[in-house]
């Protein structure tokens, strides 16, 4: 008689619990795990994402004003950070800045360095400011040179044509190079489930060990994944078309 | 510096396994790109969908949870159709089998759209010359396209690769004992974190330089016959 008590949505789980070789129903008890992982996952992309792109911006102009000092430092800052794994990035600051006393006495250490969240944010951010930098050091180059010749003959200042001619252009023409690197950072950020964090992958390495499992924490994980790329993918092909529609 | 100098061995055997499983992984990938391309250039609907699938899935999902699947799951699946088919006793993979096959796999799918651009590339009417010279298909592949598709290739087939030498570095969490393993372990033992990680990085870094430099020369070489604009 105990089946009758179960909602049609229980046995349907049920149903599929009994074809699939797969613990379906350890997945949904543990669902709001999951989704708690996909908030810290998503967390930590975008913030990283938006405060990276904000410290981008100027150093991309920076870097492409040919200055002789600036434009080589912030070469080799992107060339070290393009050129190194985003794990070793994240473990040099989680793990490494642990070995200075001095860090360790100062206040830095207790509220930001010693929490697994801000080195991953930390080092997602400084990985993709350095990308994007050189995507918009891209686009900036790429700017036609008569826009700039028509900005100086009508008056503008060097910061009046960068803000208000080459970057609007730019932005724009780097907005595909822009999504690849969007959908790259939340590929990283699986990095931070291997110092401690409970992103998606986190959630899932643990629901594997928990129950002693192999494949339902991570399958469920890259559904998850492959979920959320799809939806950025949707979202930036919205944009391009909104804002490239003057080139389709 | 001492330390470093101490623990020389295991940085440069990480180094090496690091190395090898690039390269293992590169020859991986090379031939899964092929196949893909092929797969979505031919005329036949299954594999053009079948191709499609592939790319589409592997690049949906991160590096880092397929190896993982792969290294826990892989096992499970081999040794039970091994055990209901009765054709091969307990298989057990290796971290090393597992990380070369998945990093392989995985950029596979990325190699798939350089190739496939590549090719695209090469003018229509210079692979309807060879057919109208009565090249068969091989022939037409072998002299006209794939001298070509180097060239056209080959600035794709650069960033693919330093992005897969990078994305080695993530077999260490399955315990392989790359570099990155090696030097934490070694850092971990000495309460130097961060000066063998630094080291690690710096290898990793000279890794890409170096490929990035003599990719760059291939380039130049390969691309003498065109006009750059």
């Amino acid at each position: 008689m105990a089946e009758k008590t179960l909602s049609s949505f229980e046995k349907f789980i049920k149903y599929i619990d009994s074809i699939l070789p797969l613990e379906i129903e350890l997945i949904i008890n543990n669902f709001d795990r999951f989704i708690y992982g996909v908030g810290i996952t998503l967390e930590l992309t975008i913030l990283s994402l938006i405060i990276g792109f904000l410290l981008a911006v100027p150093m991309a102009v920076a870097r492409s004003s040919q200055h002789a000092i600036l434009s080589p430092i912030i070469w080799c800052y992107t060339y070290v950070f393009r050129g190194t794994p985003l794990l070793v990035q994240t473990y040099l600051i989680y793990y490494g800045l642990g070995q200075f006393q001095f860090i360790k006495n100062s206040w830095v250490w207790d509220s930001i360095l010693s929490s697994a969240w801000w080195c991953a944010l930390i080092a997602f951010t400084l990985n993709t400011a350095a990308y994007t930098t050189e995507l918009l050091h891209g686009a900036i180059n790429d700017t036609p040179k008569g826009e700039v010749e028509a900005a100086i003959a009508s008056g503008h200042s060097y910061f009046g044509r960068i803000r208000r001619i080459i970057l609007p252009s730019a932005f724009r023409r780097a907005i595909p190079a822009y999504s690849n690197e969007v959908i790259f950072m939340l590929h990283g950020s699986v990095v931070a489930s291997t110092i401690t964090l409970q992103d998606v992958l986190g959630v899932g390495r643990w629901l594997n060990g928990r129950y002693y499992l192999a494949y339902e924490g991570f399958i469920t994980a890259a559904l998850l994944y492959f979920a959320i790329v799809f939806g950025i993918t949707r979202i930036f092909r919205m944009v391009e078309r909104k804002y490239l529609k003057y080139l389709q | 510096m001492n330390l470093i100098w101490e623990y020389r061995q295991q940085l440069v055997d990480g180094t090496l396994v690091t190395i090898q499983l690039a390269l293992a992984s590169l020859i991986i990938a090379i031939l899964f790109g092929l196949l893909g391309a092929m797969g979505k250039l031919s005329s036949n609907r299954i594999a053009n969908m079948m191709a499609g699938i592939y790319t589409t899935a592997v690049r949906g999902v991160p590096d880092l949870v397929l190896i993982l699947l792969v290294f826990y799951g892989g096992q499970e699946i081999i040794n039970t159709i091994g055990k209901a088919t009765d054709w091969w006793k307990y298989v057990e993979i290796n971290q090393f089998m597992a990380g070369t096959c998945t990093i392989g796999v995985i950029f596979g799918a990325y190699y798939t759209e350089t190739f496939r651009g590549a090719i695209m590339a090469i003018p229509k009417g210079q692979i309807e010359a060879g057919v109208a010279v009565g090249m068969n298909k091989f022939l037409v592949f072998r002299h006209i396209i794939w001298p070509q598709m180097i060239r056209y290739a080959l600035p794709g087939f650069s960033n693919n690769w330093l992005v897969q030498i990078k994305t080695t570095a993530l077999v260490s969490v399955i315990g392989l004992q790359d570099l990155v393993y090696n030097a934490f372990v070694a850092g971990r033992s000495t309460h130097l974190l961060f000066i063998f990680m630094f080291a690690s990085l710096v290898i990793f870094l000279l890794m890409t330089a170096i490929s990035d430099l003599l990719l760059t020369l291939l380039n130049r070489k390969y691309s003498k016959g065109m006009v750059r604009t």
